[in-house]
């Protein structure tokens, strides 16, 4: 069956997406399990101690690959909610709706490592450098916009509305990464930001984008299962619902 | 009485329509002074609690003044946001504007503008005063002048997001606060930036540029968001 | 010139009509009637373009209208429950500003002659806050003296009004049809109505 064959619009109603979404939960959640193991092997037992920071360092695996999804899904989810505000999808929203648990909570690990590694590495948990600092604005950011979705009642303004705060942050997102860059330089001599990581041996880098990828896989497994859950709620007037809940009861 | 048959033109010139909403705003501000000042108040008292707070050394105020009175007039516009379209939206006016003939983001730019001048420019005038509380002298003062001068419209229009995105919620406020603040950020670095940048005998030039382009990039994305988010405010 | 086809409107997640369909030419006249929470008012917001339907088509004038297109902007005068007056303005000063939002700045006579058709002439220079419910809506509906517009949306325009308004009402109703108007009334009471053809559409 050629791709160009496959009527990929059919994918855009709940209800046909909704098993397609329960497949694509378990081939990436069965793909992302040895990926992570693989990088957290090579990470945490086959990369050399580093002779300044020892084996604290190695949190790094954890620290930049949440800190990569965390931007990366937030791109993302902003291309959905573009996408929902110009076709008027509401399956755009829902996946939307569904990433941006995911991507808070990588915002939040990566926050938490970094500090972690912080206290090793430079002597304090938090020293205010750009990417920390624009690391927790976008957790605000994050949060802002799962806050504005819960207090709106009605789904469709809730979607539509919280599609364009997450455009708007998205627009904001390198200037308001730029300033504190800016404002960094300005207030700090010192650069305690990832340049201080230890010289990326190639088995590290290794490491990191098997560890990168084992977020990624996660991400979208993640998400397809609550994206189900979403969709199940919201479409739980409709017949196939109904027909679901009936077969399952 | 009424001519079925004749056809107004279809759309009409933005200009008029930012016209008829500054106009209006600003005869409905001057008719309730009282929420004016209390927000003018309001930027006083924050700005005066933070000595309280860190103690009277003149160098530590001096360190601190360009950050708390640029922090306290963001807290001050906050305040302020809600009255952009609360009142409209629940009296019925907001969505009359909506289904103007005259274009929605030129009868918001009206809008903001008008918050801008009843918000904004006291703040901008009352600054240089109170930054004497904190040291401030001479040319920074200047700067923190301009900089407030150039930056509070951009806190309105950014702000006007916020407020159409909110409009009618129950936690109106505070979810305000928590939706605009990160976006603020730019803002305030720049700003407090320029008073540091001629309290060391650099021209605030670099940062004031700043803030006059991110001043014309608000002025013209922010009325279009804002228009979006009033019409499904409004759906 | 109005039409619309398979209108339904949802409200969160119930559905509150489907299948809606008009047709209305020069000169006539639409009764929406329902019980309370039928739809009626979201049906005249649909119309007007402040909401999206759920499915379905509006047209006007031959042409697809969405929301807040400029096509009803321009030709629709939509009076809802709120009457939309400031309540810091005067009544006179709150129906000039009406007037210039929409297109239609009034000089004052005509103003002053809007308010004097509602019998509201010695209320004009009082502020909207101090005016009762039913000479606000007498103000609301003043501003379809001022305005030129071929089509009327109005939800419930009889609410508060004393047996004179309802006069006047439907004085200005039989005034617009006969010069080739449109109007679509949501109502739960029967509006007298003096001349023009007028349908009926039940949302049950």
């Amino acid at each position: 069956m050629r791709l160009s064959s496959i009527n990929w619009f059919k994918f855009a109603s709940p209800a046909s997406f909704f098993p397609l979404a329960g497949h694509l939960a378990r081939w990436f959640a069965v793909l992302a399990v040895p990926l992570a193991a693989a990088g957290l092997w090579l990470g945490l037992v086959v990369a050399p101690t580093d002779a300044q920071q020892g084996d604290a360092y190695r949190i790094i695996f954890i620290h930049v690959p949440a800190a990569w999804m965390s931007m990366f899904i937030y791109l993302v989810m902003a291309a959905w909610c573009a996408l929902s505000l110009t076709l008027n999808a509401r399956l755009s929203a829902m996946m939307a709706q569904a990433l941006a648990p995911t991507g808070a909570l990588f915002t939040v690990i990566a926050l938490w490592t970094g500090a972690l590694w912080g206290r090793p590495a430079w002597g304090t948990y938090w020293a205010w450098d750009a990417r920390m600092t624009s690391e927790l604005i976008l957790l605000f950011l994050y949060l802002g916009y799962m806050a504005l979705r819960h207090a709106i009642d009605e789904p469709r303004r809730a979607d539509r509305a919280s599609a364009v705060l997450a455009l708007v942050g998205a627009v904001n997102v390198p200037i308001i990464y730029f300033s504190v860059k800016w404002w960094n330089t300005l207030h700090q001599g010192a650069t305690v930001s990832l340049t201080a990581a230890p010289k990326m041996a190639s088995i590290m880098l290794t490491a990191m984008l098997l560890m990168t990828f084992a977020a990624w896989f996660y991400a979208i497994a993640v998400a397809m299962v609550r994206v189900r859950a979403i969709i199940l709620e919201r479409e739980r007037r409709t017949s196939w619902a109904g027909a679901l809940a009936g077969a399952a009861r | 009485m009424s001519e079925a048959a004749a056809q107004p033109p279809i759309e009409r010139g933005g200009w008029s329509g930012v016209a008829w909403a500054l106009r209006r705003d600003l005869r409905l501000a001057l008719r309730s002074k009282a929420e004016l000042g209390v927000q003018l108040l309001f930027y006083v008292v924050v700005v005066s609690l933070f000595p309280l707070g860190v103690g009277a050394d003149p160098m530590l105020l001096r360190a601190l003044g360009p950050g708390v009175l640029w922090v306290a007039a963001l807290l001050a516009s906050l305040l302020s946001l809600p009255r952009l379209f609360a009142a409209d939206f629940a009296d019925g006016t907001l969505e009359q504007i909506a289904l103007s003939p005259y274009p929605l983001p030129a009868l918001i730019s009206g809008k903001i503008l008008a918050h801008w001048l009843t918000t904004g420019v006291p703040l901008a005038a009352l600054s240089p005063l109170l930054a004497l509380q904190f040291g401030l002298d001479g040319s920074e003062l200047v700067a923190l002048a301009a900089g407030l001068v150039l930056g509070t419209p951009t806190l309105s229009l950014l702000g006007a997001i916020g407020a159409a995105l909110t409009l009618g919620l129950r936690a109106g406020g505070a979810l305000l606060a928590l939706l605009i603040l990160p976006l603020y950020v730019p803002i305030l670095i720049f700003g407090a930036g320029a008073v540091e940048a001629s309290r060391v005998g650099l021209a605030a030039g670099g940062e004031l540029s700043v803030l006059g382009a991110a001043l014309l990039v608000a002025a013209i994305g922010a009325p279009l968001a804002s228009a979006a988010a009033v019409r499904i405010a409004l759906d | 010139m109005l039409e619309a086809h398979d209108l339904a409107a949802r409200r969160g997640d119930a559905q509150l009509f489907s299948g809606v369909s008009l047709s209305l030419g020069p000169g006539t006249a639409l009764f929406v009637r329902g019980p309370n929470g039928s739809g009626k008012t979201t049906l005249l917001r649909i119309l007007a373009g402040t909401t999206q339907a759920a499915a379905g088509r509006v047209l006007w004038r031959g042409e697809q209208v969405g929301p807040f297109h400029p096509a009803l902007r321009a030709s629709a005068v939509f009076i809802g429950h709120a009457p939309a007056l400031k309540d810091e303005l005067t009544a006179e000063e709150n129906l000039a500003s009406l007037a210039t939002l929409h297109g239609a700045p009034a000089e004052r006579a005509a103003v002053l002659e809007a308010l004097n058709a509602w019998s509201l002439s010695r209320q004009r220079a009082l502020p909207a806050r101090v005016l009762s419910q039913g000479q606000r809506r007498r103000v609301a509906l003043a501003r379809l003296w001022l305005l030129s517009r071929p089509l009327w949306l109005l939800d419930e325009p009889a609410t508060a009004l004393d047996d004179a308004g309802q006069v006047t009402l439907r004085d200005a109703l039989a005034a617009h049809l006969a010069a080739r108007g449109i109007a679509v009334i949501a109502t739960h009471q029967d509006l007298p109505v003096a001349s023009g053809a007028h349908q009926s559409l039940l949302l049950a």
